[in-house]
């Protein structure tokens, strides 16, 4: 029964969908008040009734129903409660579930800051949304329904639930990559919005902006947690593997960093406004399309679930329709030459320029780096991979220069800087940063240049955002939540940059074969595996090292690492990890070998959590600078709403 | 020339130069870095190049995993179930899915004396999942069995 009243909340909700697509747009078209208002209730509908779909798939896995097909795949009956929740989006349809759920809770979100916006544009905001909404809807009942049932081949247990899914990060990783996933659509339907109404201008920037921020913060949490979950739970120890799905979600993240900035500009300065809004289009076309790599199967991953030509047609039919359709709007509206607004090289407008260039090359690069495999087995016929040299070869380097620049934001004006104004705080911030760097270089033991200019680059973001700070205190100039947004985020790429630097380039990484007893030395560490124990798990059985780590002058401390077998016969390398402030120790389980001997993976990784870290600080600045004031409080009354509505016959056109 | 014009060439000359930088140095990393995939066929009758970093992938033969006794060096046979096999040696942790009969991936380089040095064993995450690479491989499999 439940699946049922399930699966007709969809179709409800599909229905609304399209009564608000059509209803948002007859609205503006006819100016009627009553057609635009109704709309707001078709969203509240579409998301009441997608929540009452994911509730009963969510009670169908609790009360193991295996009579649907998508429970059986993914749950059995001794799975721990919490992973049968999680597992609601462990597979390609309950994903795509939770995908539509969050879409229709951002839709909400627009609900409610709808005193802000102009009614024209609302209704043509929601519209939007309520179509693309659509399209995810009918892509889940058409193609990958989780509601499809097993019967009458009922089977008496489930399958489990993928072991490495089985996991905290993973509750909480695809909710935080969806929000910003599916984030992305509010800028992109705020462009459409814009560009209906030839309304692209600096306060339509203001609009768009906290949108932007919290998505693109949310992103940045999404792609942490996939980073912090892949270090654990993968057993490899590494952070970034420059994966097809990583890199769908990592373009889209760079896109929206760019977006981020040149909406900045557009809001400060009215410039960069077309750029705005094609990075707007872009970005949620390139969260379209990682959602194509990732379940359509033409890539190989990690997360591709199951491999269906039908899903990834009509991904790629959906995809071509809100590009294809964006784009030409964009052509035709946005045609009009505007008057070129001046700045000078040394002024933030440029080096936001720098800053979108250096980001979108990078993107585009990834992006050709992640299509090209496909593009040469179209021509060619051969299979190919691209090796991960490439991804670094070009993105570091970009990385680092926009590092110099990024440092060098606080010390700019708008329009232009004066260079003597420049030169004269730049004579204290550079031997500032220089004289710490050279602390560094001392306090390292062994000299390593790589690893020095990095943090030389992270010191000097840091230097030139402080003493900003500091000067504004002084010089008593206000400031906002923006402000500190962008300083703390901007603190949060240096933090971010020294764990790169320091873990890709002073990790230790030691596989060797240890039986008990044996003791290894993994730099600063001596590692001695002392026994091997048999655990039993609610669902599964593992081998357990009991690992002691000694440094020298110091406690011990014990590690855990595990090998288990799931009830699915699965295996699963569970790392044992001491985590640091300053370094972690990463000891994994390899394979058995003759006797009681295993391979063992020993890493001692410093700095790594800063990279996570920095990503935290980076999203809060995110959230931070969403919440200021300024993008408050910005009710539009009646009188100033309509005046600046343009007549429906201008839409028409 | 006045400023205008000139501020406008130095952008524009700036952007020529660095887009053309890119795509040559896009086309030179690429060229460095794609590994091109073959199937044991290929390995064996020396369609592969020699001492290129390369992909290959098969089936691992049974009972052909030999392990070294006081290290992490593993040989073992990579085949495609019709009369095309080779050596893969590897030093290092093999994935947590690598069984004898199934199909995997290796990364690195053939020898003069046909084995493979591997620097990367890549193995089926999970039962649904096959590198496509493989898939076509599965799929001949398939179509020689049903023929024959």
């Amino acid at each position: 029964m439940v699946p049922e009243f399930g699966q007709l909340s969809l179709c409800f909700a599909a229905a609304l969908a399209l009564g608000g697509t059509v209803t948002g747009y007859l609205g503006n078209l006819t100016s009627s008040d009553k057609l635009q208002e109704s709309v707001y209730s078709l969203v509240v509908g579409q998301f009441v009734f997608v929540l009452l779909a994911f509730l009963s798939l969510m009670f169908s896995f609790l009360v193991d129903d295996f009579s649907v097909a998508y429970v059986a795949n993914h749950s059995n009956t001794i799975l721990p409660w919490q992973y049968k929740i999680s597992a609601v989006w462990g597979g390609h349809e309950g994903s795509l579930l939770l995908w539509i759920w969050i879409m229709t809770a951002w839709m909400m979100a627009v609900i409610f800051t709808r005193l802000s916006y102009p009614k024209y544009f609302l209704s043509n905001v929601l519209s939007t949304l309520c179509f693309l909404n659509l399209g995810f809807l009918c892509f889940c009942i058409f193609t990958s329904n989780p509601f499809d049932r097993f019967i009458p081949l009922t089977p008496m247990e489930g399958a489990d639930l993928n072991p490495v899914l089985q996991d905290f990060g993973l509750i909480v990783h695809p909710p935080l990559l969806y929000m910003g996933y599916v984030g992305l659509s509010v800028p992109f339907a705020f462009a459409v919005a814009g560009l209906l109404q030839r309304n692209i201008d600096s306060s339509w920037a203001r609009l768009v902006k906290p949108w932007v921020n919290l998505s693109w913060s949310f992103l940045t949490l999404g792609i942490l947690l996939g980073s912090w979950w892949a270090y654990y739970e993968l057993g490899w120890g590494g952070w970034w593997f420059w994966d097809p799905v990583e890199n769908s979600s990592f373009m889209p993240w760079l896109a929206a960093t760019a977006l981020l900035h040149s909406a900045t500009v557009t809001e400060k300065r009215g410039a960069f406004k077309h750029w705005t809004v094609l990075l707007a289009v872009t970005c949620f076309s390139l969260s379209l399309l990682g959602a194509f790599i990732v379940r359509s199967g033409v890539l190989t991953s990690v997360h591709s679930f199951a491999v269906d030509p039908e899903r990834g047609t009509y991904i790629l039919a959906f995809l071509t329709v809100v590009v294809g359709g964006s784009l030409l709007l964009f052509a035709f509206r946005a045609s009009e030459a505007a008057a070129p607004i001046r700045y000078s090289y040394f002024s933030r407008e440029f080096f936001m320029q720098l800053n979108n260039v250096l980001l979108i090359s990078s993107m585009i690069m990834i992006l050709w780096g992640t299509l090209a495999p496909i593009g040469y087995e179209v021509i060619t016929g051969d299979l190919y991979s691209i090796g991960k040299p490439f991804f670094n070869f070009f993105f570091i380097p970009l990385m680092l220069i926009l590092a110099v620049a990024v440092g060098l934001v606080p010390l700019l004006n708008w329009k232009r800087t004066n260079s003597s104004y420049l030169g004269k705080r730049l004579k204290s911030l550079l031997p500032v940063t220089f004289v710490l760097t050279l602390i560094v270089f001392y306090m390292l033991d062994f000299v390593l240049t790589t690893v020095v200019f990095c943090c030389g680059l992270a010191i000097w973001i840091v230097v030139n955002h402080i003493q900003d700070v500091y000067r504004r205190i002084q010089e008593s100039i206000s400031l906002s939540r923006s402000y500190f947004g962008m300083v703390i985020a901007h603190l949060g790429l240096s933090v971010t940059l020294i764990g790169i630097a320091c873990t890709s380039v002073l990790s230790i990484e030691e596989d060797v074969r240890m039986a008990p007893g044996d003791q290894q030395k993994l730099g600063p560490l001596n590692v001695t595996f002392k026994e091997l124990i048999n655990v039993e798990g609610p669902n599964y059985q593992a081998k357990r090292g009991v690992f002691d780590v000694e440094r020298s002058g110091e406690k011990s401390k014990q590690l855990l690492p595990e090998k288990r077998t799931y009830s699915g016969r699965q295996v699963m390398t569970e790392a044992g990890i001491d985590p640091g402030f300053l370094s972690d120790t990463y000891i994994s389980m390899g394979e058995p070998l003759s006797g009681d001997a295993w391979a063992v993976r020993l890493h001692y990784k410093p700095f790594v959590r800063w990279i996570w870290f920095g990503g935290l600080l980076m999203a809060f600045g995110g959230v931070l600078s969403a919440l200021d004031l300024r993008y408050r409080r910005r009710k539009v009354d009646k009188a100033s709403a309509e005046q600046t509505v343009i007549p429906s016959h201008g839409i028409a056109d | 020339m006045n400023p205008k014009r000139k501020n406008r060439l130095f952008m524009a000359s700036f952007l020529l130069i660095g887009v053309a930088g890119s795509i040559f140095a896009l086309f030179v990393a690429l060229e460095q870095n794609l590994n091109m995939f073959y199937p044991p066929s290929e390995v064996v009758s020396g369609v592969a190049p020699i001492e290129t970093n390369i992909r290959a992938g098969g089936m691992v033969e049974e009972d052909s995993l030999i392990r070294a006794s006081n290290s992490l060096k593993v040989s073992f046979v990579l085949s495609d179930r019709a009369g095309s096999e080779f050596t893969v040696y590897y030093t290092g942790i093999l994935p947590d899915l690598f069984r004898e009969g199934q199909g995997i991936l290796v990364e690195g380089e053939l020898q003069q004396d046909g084995s493979f040095e591997a620097t990367e064993v890549l193995a089926k995450h999970d039962e649904n999942y096959m590198p496509p690479e493989l898939m076509s491989l599965a799929e001949d499999k398939q179509n020689n069995t049903t023929e024959g």
